[in-house]
């Protein structure tokens, strides 16, 4: 077991995550997820939203297993290695908001750090623009923590807390297992919800259930182990001039790359890429404004869900603010398609940003 | 020059316990200091933070409290 934990905690722990994620990820599209999407913990929380009816956009509705797997992948390496420490108190109201701004971000891009990567493996160049957003917003963010921004300290915690977002899981785990059908009856007489998944579009295109819970599990693991992060490998590169994360994002990126060239995923151009739009600007802002949510708290969102299975009560908010904030996305029109940035998404990012920046001035550990 | 100086980044996020650790050692050419922290992710942060400046890294492991980080040059 030390010298498992040895090696993970070496250079090679990171390179050696991104390189199984960047193997499964393309795998879990050849089995049937969504193109560019076998891991995207923005889309996720997306499609998990609307199978709650949280949202009611009908095509990206279903309870994505990869997200319950990565949460309850990390509780198990985080109980077997001793890391399991229950923890929360670092402002975790403004963490909630975080998560909202970041997935707001992300889905006006339409992706999270980790599909941004996994789209430029695939050939589709409006990654780019993404990837080049999500390098400002960190830098932002890295100006702001240079002038001494922070969430404050968290604190010990009971150890039930701990348990709290596993036993979420377990329940969306259910939820996706029974599909309870008891909600308001339609024109035909049937219950809807409240439970949904999509008939047609991203959210009907999933690989099975138990490939993605066990893949969800395995990246879970791996990555609570090397403390893998799509967006602390930028920040500490930048901040740090410390290459140990950003390793395992190059050896992603690679490794999705030379996946998807064998199994014919590998498509390269702007026009026509699966769930994806061209408008180089809004995938710019998008992604500025989720990369300076994601670095104000700390990490990117499979880093949050991560931290979230150690027990980290703060990461969790994070998270279901995440959730939230993709009903929200629809709701209100800000979230794209791949006709384009929607009526509010560019507005929506500005007042992100706006917001982001007054939490990067004002919070001060005290 | 003896005194040693401590960081206590204990129940902090990435990256504010190695950036501070950084930011200390930056100021110093050599002496002792003392990091305080309460994750294994900091720990390693750190210690590859001050490895990479020169510094040499002892590490106590407090039983349910966190870790003392010992650098010294």
């Amino acid at each position: 077991m030390s010298s498992l934990a040895r090696f993970f905690s070496s250079r090679w722990g990171p390179i050696a995550t991104g390189v199984v994620i960047g193997i499964l990820a393309p795998l879990l599209v050849k089995l049937g997820n969504p193109g560019n999407m076998g891991v995207c913990v923005a889309c996720f929380s997306r499609d998990i939203a609307g199978a709650l009816g949280l949202h009611r956009a009908a095509v990206v509705q279903y309870i994505r297993p990869e997200i319950i797997g990565f949460v309850l992948g990390s509780l198990a390496a985080a109980l077997a290695f001793r890391e399991f420490k229950p923890r929360t108190g670092s402002s975790p109201l403004v963490r909630f908001v975080l998560g909202m701004l970041a997935v707001i971000g992300a889905l006006v891009f339409l992706g999270c750090p980790w599909r941004a990567y996994l789209r430029l493996a695939g050939g589709d160049w409006n990654a780019i623009a993404g990837i080049v957003g999500l390098f400002v917003g960190v830098l932002i963010g890295i100006v702001f923590l240079r002038m001494g921004f922070s969430l404050g300290r968290n604190r010990a915690a009971p150890v039930a807390l701990g348990w709290v977002m596993p036993a979420l899981m377990l329940g969306l785990l259910a939820l996706l297992v029974f599909a309870p059908q008891f909600g308001a009856k339609d024109a035909s007489g049937n219950p809807t919800g409240p439970i949904f998944f999509s008939t047609t579009g991203p959210g009907s295109q999933h690989a099975p259930l138990l490939i993605s819970l066990a893949v969800g599990l395995l990246i879970g693991f791996l990555a609570q182990r090397s403390r893998f992060c799509t967006v602390g490998g930028l920040r500490d590169l930048i901040l740090l001039r410390d290459a140990h994360l950003f390793n395992g994002i190059v050896a992603f990126i690679l490794a999705a790359f030379a996946t998807n060239l064998v199994l014919g995923q590998f498509n390269p151009g702007f026009e026509k890429q699966p769930i994806a739009h061209t408008d180089a600007i809004w995938n710019f802002g998008g992604m500025v404004l989720a990369g300076l949510a994601f670095t104000l708290a700390g990490g990117c969102p499979g880093r949050q869900l991560i931290m979230s299975g150690e027990g980290d009560g703060d990461a969790a908010i994070f998270a279901l603010g995440m959730i939230v904030g993709a009903g929200f996305a629809h709701n209100f029109s800000l979230a794209s398609s791949a006709a384009g940035p929607s009526a509010f998404g560019p507005a929506a990012v500005i007042v992100g940003l706006i917001v982001c920046a007054a939490i990067g001035l004002t919070f001060r550990e005290i | 020059m003896s005194e040693i100086k401590t960081v206590d980044a204990r129940g902090l996020s990435c990256p504010q316990p190695a950036l501070q650790t950084e930011q200390l050692l930056k100021r110093l050419t050599s002496g002792t200091v003392e990091v305080l922290l309460d994750s294994g992710t900091s720990r390693d942060n750190v210690t590859r933070i001050a490895k990479k400046a020169g510094w040499s890294v002892a590490i106590e492991t407090k039983p349910g409290e966190g870790f003392r980080l010992l650098l010294k040059k």
